[in-house]
């Protein structure tokens, strides 16, 4: 059976289609919903695995991600806390996981909003291709090398919370993608790319099922979407992430 | 009752970027300014409640505070203080937004508005109104709150009392004398020529009756230069004079579109193209299953006078542009050109009522930044060029590309259907002239106001969405884009071949007291309308409402070809299709004097070194990162080379390739070709070289001839000037040359005219500028190909012969000369160069492949090794070059025709066996040491450099803007 995969989608998402791609191509079967009709149903009972992607979710107007997690918890917390308490596995990517932190299903599944992602040091929005170190052991980062390069794009990216819920975050082993600079230079811009603290990239629940990251993995599955895939050999470091949570319910 | 809620956040801090702007007005102190965001909400909601939307809504609590207040000001803001929001009228997204959130919360706003708050230390509040305006806010969109003025007030709503009562207008030209036509054009801004007005009070003696104002503003759009293209095509009086002033030809041109341009198209007929020149974008064959389509607009004025706004829309009206093409298209990549002024002038130097280029060069790449990344479309390739002549009229250049399944390519348009508005509801945005009263507000602020409009890109990102649904369910049968003449040349247009009926009163209006030819002409964004058939609106219905669009069947097709508008019963307009499609043919003077042009003697120097890295420092030719990063050219995942990569990552490609159907292997391959500097000596090798190079670009990319399609955009002065219409005619005859030579068709074109403005008494006209954008399909997206270095020990090769071409180089105007020999292409060879490159790259013969062009040789191969982050050793004598040239000559010349390829030695063979019979040489060799090493002619180094150095060059220009 391929495990079923629900990618959500609202006003202003804008990678819906590639994320659902991703999933299918890792050989899971793929509905985007539409957030309203969602709040009509209400149940997620169908489905292994729930997918956030990125985009500009009613235009960030009011903050990243801020509308859709008002919407999230207003209507469908109960909803999620069944989802998450029977195994299923959660990623939120860019504006995905900007959701995820506001809501509060990251860093704890608790709905209790403690870390953020605020706008980049630069203040403005940038697409570039960041290095990253693996640091975690959840099933969504299986099999990735020490060090990755995906993409980002984004203007609100910079991870951000007090000096205790970062200590408690990285105790947990919680941080699961951190920016690197390349040779062994300091990690200042653009080798962190919007000022994140502890160079965070990434995070997950204590259960590692539940992923927030700001880079695109759904960006890096094909060897053409490399940067220079005409002079070296790539492995589509992305892909991985998907085949993961596929295999994981296999 | 008005409740305000500040944001602040909590670590405070002074922005930098302000302060920095503010110095460049010549503000030598210290200071610092702070800045947040207040949002105004007009509701009976309970102090509770707002705290509740506060907290939950607005305020990310990890980093800021919010404090809740009521009225416009608590109390009298001490003078260091100013709020800042938008003028009655002028879209606020954010407010929009909001209003619409709340509502998750269970409660209700009657209104919202959003404003920004700035608190300055350390300056004058003299100092700080005069920076203001130069720095903080655009006064054509918006305004400092006045405590004054806003202290007692109580509502957000700028609009109550001010409700339309009917009254039909009626414009008496029956009996009007042919110096009252005039007036009655130009009083009401309906640009039409006498001999228009004649024409029209004709039509209205045998109707026996007078128009009324819709009807003849209805008329006015659609022969406005704009929908109809006057001056394209109309007739053209044309002479040839040569230096000493003798006639030699006289030419009638009774349609320049159709003698030139389009007439290529039908001679070449092309077997996949599939609707060109009809539609609101061209189209072609992509494969078996699906068609592409591309689309170019300009919206140069109104970025001149609001950059952010005008770009925004320029981009947001290119994507519906698309989106109504055929059946409805997906967009699936974006391209945008921007021409822009120096920004080095002082604020001192700047004439009276110019934006500064610094700030038109912020808000045009942020607008296009704002609304693209919003709609999740590509920003995939482009180009920034100066001049001086754009420093009053900037151009701005948005191209869209859609794809579409086969069978929606056309209209099909049947008596009977439902005629659907959609989108953005309809305000006074965008309507000529003063028609909005106001007591309170200035007058002219309100006339220009309503000609400058602020894009909302969340709201078409929903229109797509819901469109592109529907589409998919075969419920739409015919669709456009409200652009220019909002509904009135939309619905019209649409409506030409059956006819239809609109209940104006039916339009979603944004607000109270628009009348009937207000909401016919209005050109408020993100709109579309469409014609479905009765049976299927409940299906519509479902997927407009599930994406949050609002919906309205606002008449029929009628069938009986007449333009039928009614306003709450009353007839307001009925016309005959067939005359408002019937433009009378204009003429026109046109003259093209050759000028003698000299060339300067070129002086030699020992080393160029230096002259390379200054050439690499040039606004044109230096890094545009700081652009093709605010945009996001990843989405979508089909980039395949994106426009900044390789092991760098900042190697520029010389065309962007993208695979819109990640199920077919093919890609599209995007280029463009521009340089209005050569329009200084001769428009028509201007023409010729801009579509070379377009070419150049697609091919040097993996793009193949036969695949190839192109369209045009011409941005030029006024063709009233018997001058400049003399070479845009010259130009546009290069345009059909050049596209029969190579067998590329045109598939679609804009002109913009009028691109003018003065400066103390003087008319400043722009460049004759045509854009060359080039599209290529290509059947597998791995036979495409970058321009960096790859690697060490590669032999480098140029391909084509460096001739004696330096007339309006890159080099010549750095020195401040123009010349006489501008860059020609040459029939004889140019097609095979193009053709022969190509199998190259498709039998996988080399490594790399660079076209040449600005700055000539030296920058090619100086970005070559950038990208690659490698060397070269090169020497010019193994060059192939025509006779006479000196070692400067040959860095620099930008002649035509002329690639850098690089090989692997043991492909050599191969190599110079496709390219037999052409003009090629072999000139180095790539090297692992990082410097770029040119041998001049008398076999000593002219040019010592390493990637470092010629990096840094590149880099330092736009340091500022990044």
């Amino acid at each position: 059976m391929k495990p079923k995969v629900l990618v959500v989608r609202t006003a202003g998402t804008n990678c819906d289609k590639e994320s659902a791609f991703a999933f299918e191509t890792a050989g899971a079967d793929v509905n985007l919903r539409h957030i309203n009709y969602l709040k009509k149903t209400r149940d997620f009972s169908g489905y292994n695995i729930i997918c956030l992607p990125g985009g500009f979710s009613y235009g960030d107007d009011l903050g990243s991600g801020k509308i859709l997690a008002l919407e999230i918890v207003m209507r469908l917390k109960e909803a999620l806390r069944e989802f998450i308490g029977r195994g299923g596995l959660i990623i939120g990517i860019c504006n995905g996981f900007q959701v995820l932190v506001k809501t509060g299903i990251l860093p704890d599944l608790d709905f209790t909003q403690k870390v953020t992602l605020t706008f980049n040091d630069s203040m403005r929005f940038e697409d570039r291709w960041v290095n990253m170190s693996v640091s975690s052991e959840s099933i969504w980062l299986k099999g990735l090398p020490e060090k990755i390069q995906l993409p980002i794009a984004h203007g609100e990216g910079k991870f951000y919370s007090s000096q205790d819920i970062l200590a408690e975050i990285e105790k947990n082993g919680q941080v699961a993608l951190r920016y690197i600079s390349e040779d062994s230079c300091d990690v200042i811009y653009p080798y962190n790319p919007n000022g994140s603290i502890n160079n965070i990239a990434g995070i997950t629940d204590k259960t590692g099922r539940v992923l927030g990251l700001m880079p695109h993995p759904e960006r890096f599955v094909l060897k053409h979407h490399s940067p220079f895939w005409q002079k070296a050999d790539v492995v589509p470091f992305g892909k991985i992430f998907f085949e993961n949570a596929v295999n994981y319910f296999k | 009752m008005i409740w305000r809620i500040d944001i602040y956040n909590k670590k405070k801090s002074s922005c930098p970027k302000i302060v920095s702007q503010v110095k460049d007005l010549g503000i030598s102190k210290s200071f610092e300014v702070f800045q947040h965001l207040a949002y105004y909400l007009d509701c009976g909601l309970s102090k509770d409640d707002i705290e509740i939307i506060a907290s939950k809504l607005l305020v990310d609590p990890i980093v800021q505070d919010y404090r809740i207040s009521q009225r416009f000001f608590e109390s009298r803001p001490s003078e260091n203080q100013i709020i800042i929001t938008y003028n009655p009228g002028v879209c606020d997204p954010i407010a929009l937004s909001l209003k619409n959130a709340i509502k998750e919360l269970n409660l209700t706003i009657q209104q919202g508005r959003t404003a920004r708050v700035y608190e300055f230390s350390g300056l004058t509040s003299g100092e700080i109104k005069n920076i203001a305006p130069r720095v903080l806010f655009n006064p054509l969109i918006e305004h400092i709150l006045d405590y004054e003025k806003v202290k007692d007030v109580v509502t957000l709503d700028e609009f109550s009392g001010r409700d339309y009562k009917f009254e039909l207008v009626n414009v008496d030209i029956l009996n009007a004398s042919d110096t009252e036509l005039v007036r009655i054009s130009e009083q009401g801004c309906l640009s039409l020529s006498l001999d228009e007005m004649k024409v029209i009070r004709d039509y209205f003696k045998d109707l026996k009756r007078n128009p009324t104002d819709c009807e003849l503003e209805t008329i006015a759009t659609l022969w406005s230069e704009h929908c109809g293209h006057k001056t394209f095509r109309g007739h053209i009086t044309y002479k040839e004079k040569d230096t000493k002033g003798n006639v030699l030809k006289t030419e009638e041109i009774t349609n320049l579109l159709k003698t030139t341009v389009m007439r290529a198209t039908n001679e070449i007929a092309h077997k996949d193209c599939v609707s060109v020149f009809h539609d609101n974008s061209g189209i072609v064959k992509f494969d078996d299953k699906n068609n592409i389509c591309f689309k170019v607009e300009t919206h140069n004025h109104p970025s001149s006078l609001e950059p952010y706004g005008g770009a925004s829309t320029g981009i947001g009206g290119v994507i519906r542009d698309i989106l109504g093409t055929g059946g409805v298209a997906k967009p699936f990549a974006s391209v945008d050109v921007f021409c822009f002024s120096p920004w080095n002038i002082s604020y001192d130097d700047l004439p009276h009522g110019l934006l500064h280029p610094r700030r038109v060069i912020k808000g045009v790449t942020r607008g296009v930044r704002d609304y693209g990344n919003r709609m999740g479309i590509p920003t995939v390739a482009g180009a920034v060029l100066f001049d001086d002549r754009f420093l009053g009229n900037p151009l701005v250049y948005c191209g869209t590309l859609g794809i579409m399944p086969k069978e929606k390519s056309f209209k099909d348009p049947k008596v009977g259907d439902l005629v659907f508005v959609c989108g953005a509801k309809t305000g006074r945005d965008g309507i000529h002239g003063a028609t909005f009263s106001s007591k309170e507000l200035d007058e002219q602020t309100v006339a220009l106001t309503s000609a400058v409009q602020i894009g909302n890109p969340i709201e078409e990102k929903k229109v797509m969405e819901a469109l592109l649904r529907a589409r998919d369910k075969d419920l739409i049968n015919a669709i456009t884009d409200c652009g220019a003449g909002g509904l009135s040349s939309a619905a019209t247009e649409l409506g030409e071949e059956h006819g239809i009926e609109v209940d104006l009163d039916k339009v979603p209006l944004k607000y109270r007291g628009l009348n009937y030819t207000e909401i016919w002409i209005s050109e408020s964004q993100e709109r579309m309308v469409f014609f479905s058939s009765k049976e299927q609106v409940s299906e519509l219905k479902e997927i407009f409402d599930e994406e949050d669009v609002e919906l309205t069947a606002i008449g029929k097709v009628t069938g009986n070809k007449k333009l039928i508008l009614n306003f709450n019963g009353n007839k307001v307009c009925d016309l005959d299709m067939d005359f408002i499609f019937r433009m009378p043919v204009s003429d026109k003077k046109a003259i093209w004097v050759d000028k003698d042009k000299v060339n300067p003697e070129f002086i030699e120097l020992n080393d160029y070194s230096s002259a390379v890295t200054d050439i690499l420092a040039r606004p044109n030719i230096a890094c545009k990162d700081w652009v093709v990063r605010e945009y996001d050219h990843e989405v979508q995942a089909g980039s395949v080379i994106k426009p900044m990569q390789g092991i760098s990552k900042i190697a520029i490609a010389d065309a962007s390739v993208v695979r819109p159907d990640l199920k077919s292997e093919k890609a599209v391959v995007i280029g463009m070709g521009i340089n209005p500097y050569y329009s200084d000596v001769d428009p028509y090798w201007m023409a010729a070289a801009s579509i070379e190079e377009s070419l150049r670009n697609v091919v040097a990319s993996g793009g193949r001839m036969d695949k190839t399609y192109i369209l045009d955009n011409f941005c030029w002065g006024s063709p009233q000037d018997e001058e400049v219409l003399g070479t845009l005619v010259r130009a546009a005859k290069a345009c059909y040359d050049f596209s029969v030579y190579y067998g590329v068709p045109f598939i679609s074109g804009k002109d913009s005219l009028y691109n003018e403005y003065m400066v103390k008494g003087k008319h400043i006209s722009i460049p004759g500028t045509l854009l060359i954008s080039a599209m290529s399909v290509v059947d597998s997206w791995a036979k495409t190909m970058t321009a960096d270095f790859k690697s060490a020990g590669d032999l480098v090769y140029v391909i084509g012969i460096t001739k004696k071409e330096l007339g309006s180089s890159e080099y010549y105007r750095m020195l401040q000369i123009i010349g006489a020999d501008v860059p020609k292409v040459d029939i004889k060879t140019s097609k095979n160069i193009l053709l022969k490159t190509s199998e190259l790259i498709d039998k996988g013969i080399i490594n790399a492949c660079h076209d040449v062009s600005d700055g000539g040789l030296a920058s090619a191969l100086a970005e070559m090794s950038i990208g690659g982050d490698m060397g070269a050793n090169i020497d010019l004598n193994n060059l192939a070059f025509e006779q006479g040239m000196c070692d400067g000559e040959k860095l620099f010349s930008e002649s035509q025709s002329r690639f850098v390829v690089t090989v692997n030695p043991e492909n050599c063979k191969k190599l110079e066996r496709v390219i037999n019979g052409i003009d090629f040489s072999c000139i180095g060799e790539t090297t692992k040491d990082k410097r770029l090493n040119i041998k001049g002619s008398a076999g000593k180094i002219i040019v010592e450099l390493d990637a470092a150095e010629m990096r840094s060059a590149w880099m330092k220009t736009f340091d500022n803007f990044r």
